[in-house]
């Protein structure tokens, strides 16, 4: 076996601005042919990481310390004249979002063609063959058409492609890619992977992966990282840290990631990531951590050998790792039925003076049912309809053709269509959740002033109550009353949506409609979240629909599940049975494109290196 | 691309429409009418009935609209009540002269606007930037009396470089009116490229910051590369309808700078006409200026769609 070379090295590197570090005396070293992959939840510091890997720095951070060497040769502090020398045709970017990273006015040709000229020595016909030849390699249909197109004429799967025909152009040694299939579909992800994973061993490229998704990671690298708070807390080979993470936080982060064949909720992890402006002196985890000790606090733990082949930074480095355990989702018992949609279609009209094209129905043809109680899961892909579906419940879509009915009084009622037309007791039943809190809650209204709203109007709750009453609901979501007199902006992003959850129990709804809601936070946060969904229709007997595009997620949450295709539901079923024996071909599809960590056996040897 | 095309045609036309409904039914509403205003208080019932006659204002409001308007397509613009004159006659030569005085403006101002809001938003609040914005900020606070004013008094009475005020008729040759526009072209760029600037700036400033231009540099463009082929091209894009805007805003700004100059353009014929109290000749004045303001708005826009792919081709 030849020794592998290293092709970049990371040395105690240190990037910050004035009175902060976002990344920590990182190390690691990526040899010829692998791929190391960097997990971390946001604010980990990894995309600071690895733009600094290209020698770019974000506005208003610069290097504080250490080196970056790529060949040899460092990254850091040089002139932009020799970055550019070397950035596209050494060392090359994926971006995280193609869709903005392309330049909106140039075709996509176009954008090859720049790369090819500043970095091979093709004249003008062979530079357009080499793109041709490139769009092929990142399978793009039909490459000579799709070179003539914009960035926003292609679907976000297709810019993704693109944006790899652009970086594999100057035949760099080293790929980096910035969480590269995030936004994007499963299915169309899964495709985007196996790409990535051909072309790593034709292209003979190194990559460096960053990810919040460890399942992303798992298909695409040999060794691992993971980043807490700027820092690098475990590294290893992928098989050995997920099958056994030895790090708590690594250990935490497995265990609140929703999967498909362990039924019930993931565990979250307590609490939020520190500041960077207020990082805790001891070990950065330590605050959340279970297994913490008192030498924690004061003591900062080095990235450092425990096993063979992994490191990890702890100061309790020779406990056994904790078993990964799932809380149980309580089973439900089926109650009686609350809300019936039968035949319902939507179609949204085409605006405009000019309209004339027959508006295509979002929504065709669906009819379910949800029991008191139950939580329904709503799973799709973009476009299939899912939100359009909640938009009617909630009366925001007006439907144009079936019903939807709601047990009020006990006594069917059928709901009108406009929600400006309902009765308050309806509106008050059905409460809707958004996928943002960032949008949903008004950014000019303290916690107190949104959470009294449905209190004043569904509740007839007193003034002189609405505190108390508030808190109430606070706690609930547990969240202290201190918040009550805060701004959304003050807080996370997990605790604004726990404050939207607040916001909806407090009409004392009895179904709520989740639209995507965990889709903007991460894995930790998302599991709390979840637990928090479940725990609260259960204890006040309300019925939830939970709509997603992440199969895992409706499993772990969803007592039923509904597979939407194109506005019609192709499967619905049982959680267990549907992901155990799925009837139709598109369900099987979804369960296969669903990223699964390989979990419980140690694989035997490493993955051989060439 | 096409439905795009007729759509903005359409409502240009629609909005031209109303500018003649409002324009027409305006002057209609004010107390008196051309007759009455032109014979003054002294006149009699005869008079203004003869009067009457002779102007068609005898006949219903709406037939008056249709035949008025009418005659307007066909180039007519009606007789002038105090000049005795066809009013398209008079108005030509002035449009001539003010469009020259517009065209000079353009010219000149929107690629000065253009390259100094580049090179503001390429090092924003370096030195260079602060002066450009700050005296963009003076010219857009200072009305334009007062500028073309003081570009009177230091171009001519103190620099004697031009004459402050024009003499020359407004039948005089164009080259004699280009040259004569000079100065008040310079008072009208003052203002003109301070708005499009300012507006480039902050467009160049935004772009810089995009992700595309970071990627570009991340592909290992050189930086120079990444300006002229990259931000530099996206950034000019919002400025499309800005300029449109700014154009339309030149006519206004000309009523008043060919006042101060004695320019013999559109604007100052307004003033008179408002001030002899001819009042076909404001409506027939108004509605030109309504119209130039459709056009170069409808201009604009369709630049702005040729030049944008985005608003070119819709998402399949």
């Amino acid at each position: 076996m030849i020794q592998a070379f290293p092709q970049l090295e990371v040395e105690n590197l240190r990037v910050g601005g004035a009175g902060f570090l976002v990344v920590d005396t990182v190390s690691f070293t990526l040899c010829a042919g692998e791929s190391f992959g960097i997990a971390g939840e946001s604010g980990s510091g990894k995309s600071t990481l690895l733009l600094s890997l290209m020698g770019m720095m974000r506005q208003g951070l610069q290097p504080l310390g250490g080196s970056v060497r790529l060949n040899g040769r460092p990254m850091l502090g040089q002139t932009d004249a020799a970055l550019a020398a070397v950035r596209g045709s050494k060392i090359a970017l994926i971006p995280q979002n193609p869709v903005t990273a392309l330049n909106p006015s140039r075709r996509i040709g176009a954008q090859i063609d720049e790369a090819l000229l500043l970095h091979s020595a093709l004249s003008a016909r062979g530079r357009a063959a080499r793109v041709l030849d490139l769009l092929g390699m990142a399978r793009l249909p039909e490459p000579a058409v799709t070179a003539r197109r914009f960035p926003h004429e292609l679907s976000g799967g297709q810019v993704q492609r693109a944006a790899i025909a652009m970086a594999l152009a100057g035949e760099p040694d080293v790929l980096l890619l910035d969480e590269p299939t995030t936004g994007l579909d499963v299915t169309t992800q899964a495709a985007l992977l196996d790409l990535l994973v051909d072309l790593r061993h034709r292209a003979k490229v190194s990559m460096v992966c960053v990810s919040h998704d460890l399942g992303v990671l798992a298909r695409l690298c040999d060794r691992i990282g993971v980043m807490y708070a700027g820092a690098m807390v475990e590294e290893g080979p992928l098989a050995l840290v997920l099958a056994r993470p030895l790090h708590p936080y690594t250990q935490a982060l497995m265990a609140s990631i929703p999967r498909l064949g362990a039924a019930g909720l993931p565990s979250p992890i307590e609490g939020s990531p520190p500041s960077l402006f207020h990082l805790p002196s001891g070990c950065r985890f330590a605050p959340r951590c279970a297994l913490v000790q008192d030498a924690c606090h004061s003591l900062r733990p080095e990235l450092s050998w425990v096993e063979e082949g992994q490191k990890i930074a702890c100061l309790r480095p020779n406990m056994a790792p904790a078993q990964v355990s799932h809380p149980t989702n309580t089973a439900f018992a089926k109650g009686a039925p609350l809300l019936a949609v039968q035949g319902l279609s939507v179609s949204y009209a085409k605006q405009g003076l000019f309209a004339h094209k027959a508006p295509k129905p979002v929504v065709e043809e669906v009819s379910f049912t949800v029991v008191r109680g139950e939580v329904l899961g709503l799973v799709g892909e973009s476009g299939s309809g899912k939100s359009t579906i909640l938009a009617a419940i909630a009366g925001l879509a007006v439907p144009t053709a079936g019903h939807i009915r709601l047990m009020s009084n006990n006594r069917a009622e059928d709901l009108a269509a406009r929600a400006t037309t309902r009765p308050l007791s309806h509106l008050q039943s059905i409460q809707l959740i958004f996928q943002n809190p960032d949008a949903s809650l008004n950014p000019r209204h303290r916690i107190i002033d949104l959470l009294a709203q449905p209190l004043m109007l569904y509740g007839q709750v007193p003034r002189s109550q609405l505190r108390a009453k508030a808190a109430d609901l606070l706690a609930e979501v547990r969240l202290g009353a201190a918040m009550l007199d805060r701004m959304p902006a003050q807080l996370s992003g997990g605790e604004r949506q726990r404050v939207a959850i607040a916001r909806a129990f407090a009409a004392k709804p009895d179904l709520l409609l989740c639209d995507e809601i965990t889709t903007a936070l991460d894995v930790s946060v998302q599991a709390a979240v979840l637990k928090l969904i479940h725990d609260l229709a259960r204890k006040h007997d309300v019925a939830a629909i939970f709509v997603s595009h992440d199969l895992a997620v409706v499993r772990a949450i969803a007592d039923r599940i509904a597979v939407l295709r194109n506005g019609k539901i192709v499967e619905i079923n049982t959680g267990e049975e549907l992901c155990a024996r799925p009837v139709d071909a598109y369900t099987k599809s979804l369960l296969r494109s669903v990223l699964e960590i390989p979990l419980g056996a140690i694989h035997s040897h490493l993955p051989p290196r060439e | 691309m096409a439905a795009v095309l007729l759509q903005r045609i359409g409502l240009a036309l629609v909005t031209m429409v109303i500018i003649a409904v409002v324009v027409f039914f305006a002057l209609e509403l004010m107390p008196g009418d051309a007759c009455s205003v032109n014979l003054g208080r002294g006149a009699s019932d005869s008079m203004l009935a003869a009067c009457h006659i002779r102007l068609g204002l005898d006949q219903p409001p709406v037939w008056r609209f249709v035949t008025w308007a009418g005659d307007f397509l066909r180039g007519d613009l009606g007789i002038s009540m105090q000049r005795e004159r066809p009013i398209a006659e008079i108005v030509g030569w002035r449009l001539r002269n003010t469009l020259i005085l517009a065209g000079v403006t353009s010219v000149i101002g929107i690629p000065l606007a253009l390259g100094l809001g580049v090179l503001a938003g390429l090092n924003p609040d370096g030195p260079l930037d602060m002066a450009i914005s700050g005296v963009a900020i003076f010219a857009m606070t200072v009305p334009e009396f007062i500028s073309g004013t003081l570009m009177i008094l230091v171009f001519s009475v103190i620099l004697g470089w031009a004459a402050g005020v024009v003499t020359i008729g407004y039948k005089a040759p164009a080259f004699e009116l280009v040259k004569a526009s000079i100065l008040p072209a310079a008072t009208l760029i003052f203002i003109l490229a301070a708005h499009i600037l300012r507006m480039v700036r902050a467009s160049v400033v935004e772009v810089m910051q995009s992700d595309f231009a970071q990627m570009a540099r991340l592909k290992g463009v050189p930086r120079r590369r990444v300006i002229w082929h990259h931000v530099v091209p996206n950034a000019l894009l919002p400025a499309i309808s800005i300029i449109g805007l700014t154009m339309a805003w030149l006519l206004g700004g000309v009523v008043i700078v060919e006042s101060v100059f004695n320019f013999p353009g559109l604007g100052r014929l307004a003033v008179d006409a408002v001030a002899d109290q001819d009042l076909p000749l404001v409506q027939a004045i108004a509605l030109l200026f309504g119209l130039i303001y459709v056009l170069t708005n409808l201009g604009a826009d369709l630049v702005a769609l040729i030049l944008n792919p985005r608003l070119r081709t819709r998402r399949q």
